[in-house]
């Protein structure tokens, strides 16, 4: 409110000086009145004409160029958006199908453990099978063995000894004789020799 | 012609003296300036409006950050009631801008240096805006002067006080704009004689002062075009949307 009536002062102030010193070549030109009205045509003229190529020639080219350039960037960005979305469900299918596979690849492997182990199971009951049977048979023979041996032994014993007997005595001796007293023998020491 | 600082301000007459009736309307300096000062914004705004390429060229960003420079003005003071107004303020702005910076080079005529352009500039708003807002709010907009808030009695001060504030718009709104300007070149003026007659030993001094000058002149051009505009838009303003 002062800075405005100050500036009204000064404003009044103008046309005492103008009263003043408007005898004098040497005052304010502005405040000679001689070209006013000239300036004032000019004015309203070079202005108008301005304003009105400007307003309707210019001007809304000008917003237009900004209109448009804001409708492409906001076009181009709309199609950015729609492509990252594109993208982003390109990814989330690419992460699904990484992870079945994964769940896949597992499971495959897990199957083909679990009948490995299977077959190595079944296998190895089979070689069981077998090693079992031959080890019954393999005893088997061994007990055959066994029991044919005093046997034999006794067989032995009564021909080297009755051989002996030939050979120390000249004699043909009676081999049943011999037979009774090994049996003999070997029925007191069997459980000597053999363990049983 | 050079010793006289106000001589700067003088308005001669180019050419034949032209007379329509009782009215002097010579071409002189002043229209010639004028011309220019139009003729080069509308040469810089058709240079830049001319191309529609999204990126622009530097003329093309030099015409649309006016643009939106303006716009945005007109937009944070007035609103968007004030959209119509928009090439009026826009040539407003412009032409006292240009008007200014012209009369930064040396030897030219300011045109906004002469009250009689800035008051018919500042009447046509004043006129204008007051118009606006009795056909926006008929007589409702004498409510302009009855600010909201006051007590009774102080309300017959505060209404004198308010129409006398209002009347005084055209008047300041020109004053400001001539008088930064005249005292501006004067005061330019006035160091650049000290320079010539204190010479080779002592015009140093307000050599680089008027070096100092010039710039801030070149500050106050531009200062006072926006404060010119932006003052219409908050003119325009009381007269779109009726805040008291």
């Amino acid at each position: 409110m002062v800075k405005k009536t100050y500036f009204q002062l000064i404003f009044f102030s103008f046309f005492f000086i103008k009263e003043t010193f408007a005898a004098e070549s040497g005052g304010m030109p502005q405040l000679n009145p001689e070209f006013w009205i000239s300036q004032i045509f000019w004015l309203v003229l070079t202005f108008g004409i301005m304003y009105l190529v400007l307003s309707k020639l210019i001007l809304p080219k000008i917003s237009n160029n900004l209109e448009s350039r804001k409708s492409q960037i906001l076009e181009n960005i709309e199609a950015a958006e729609t492509q990252r979305e594109d993208s982003d469900a390109k990814l989330k299918e690419y992460d699904e199908i990484i992870s079945k596979s994964k769940l896949q690849a597992n499971s495959i492997f897990n199957q083909a453990r679990e009948k490995a182990l299977k077959d190595i199971g079944a296998k190895r009951e089979v070689l069981d099978k077998q090693i079992d049977n031959e080890i019954a048979e393999a005893e088997k023979e061994i007990d055959v063995l066994r029991k044919n041996a005093p046997d034999k032994i006794n067989k032995i014993a009564i021909e080297t000894s009755s051989e002996l007997l030939q050979k120390l005595i000249g004699a043909e001796v009676n081999n049943s004789s011999i037979s009774a007293i090994v049996d003999d023998l070997s029925k007191r020491n069997g459980d000597k020799y053999y363990g049983n | 012609m050079a010793a006289n600082p106000m001589s700067q301000f003088d308005v001669y007459r180019i050419g034949p003296e032209i007379k329509v009736g009782a009215f002097d309307i010579s071409f002189t300096n002043a229209s010639l300036f004028m011309i220019l000062s139009t003729l080069s914004i509308l040469l810089i705004f058709n240079l830049g409006s001319k191309k529609k390429s999204i990126l622009p060229n530097k003329i093309q960003l030099l015409a649309e950050l006016s643009y939106t420079f303006v716009s945005k003005m007109i937009n944070d003071t007035a609103g968007s009631k004030a959209k119509p107004y928009f090439a009026f303020i826009f040539s407003l702005f412009m032409f006292v801008l240009f008007c200014n910076m012209f009369g930064m080079i040396p030897y030219t005529f300011t045109v906004t240096s002469h009250i009689i352009v800035t008051f018919v500039l500042a009447a046509f708003i004043f006129i204008g805006v007051t118009v606006i807002g009795f056909i926006k709010h008929g007589f409702g907009y004498l409510k302009l002067f009855v600010p909201s808030g006051v007590p009774a009695v102080l309300l017959p001060l505060i209404v004198v006080i308010e129409i006398i504030s209002y009347l005084s718009r055209p008047i300041s709104l020109s004053v400001r704009l001539f008088a930064n300007m005249m005292a501006g070149h004067t005061m330019m003026k006035v160091f650049g004689g000290f320079v010539i007659s204190l010479g080779i030993v002592g015009g140093w001094l307000p050599l680089s002062f008027s070096v100092a000058l010039t710039g801030l002149e070149i500050l106050v051009a531009f200062l006072q075009a926006y404060v010119f505009a932006i003052l219409t838009c908050i003119y325009l303003n009381d007269a779109l949307n009726l805040h008291h």
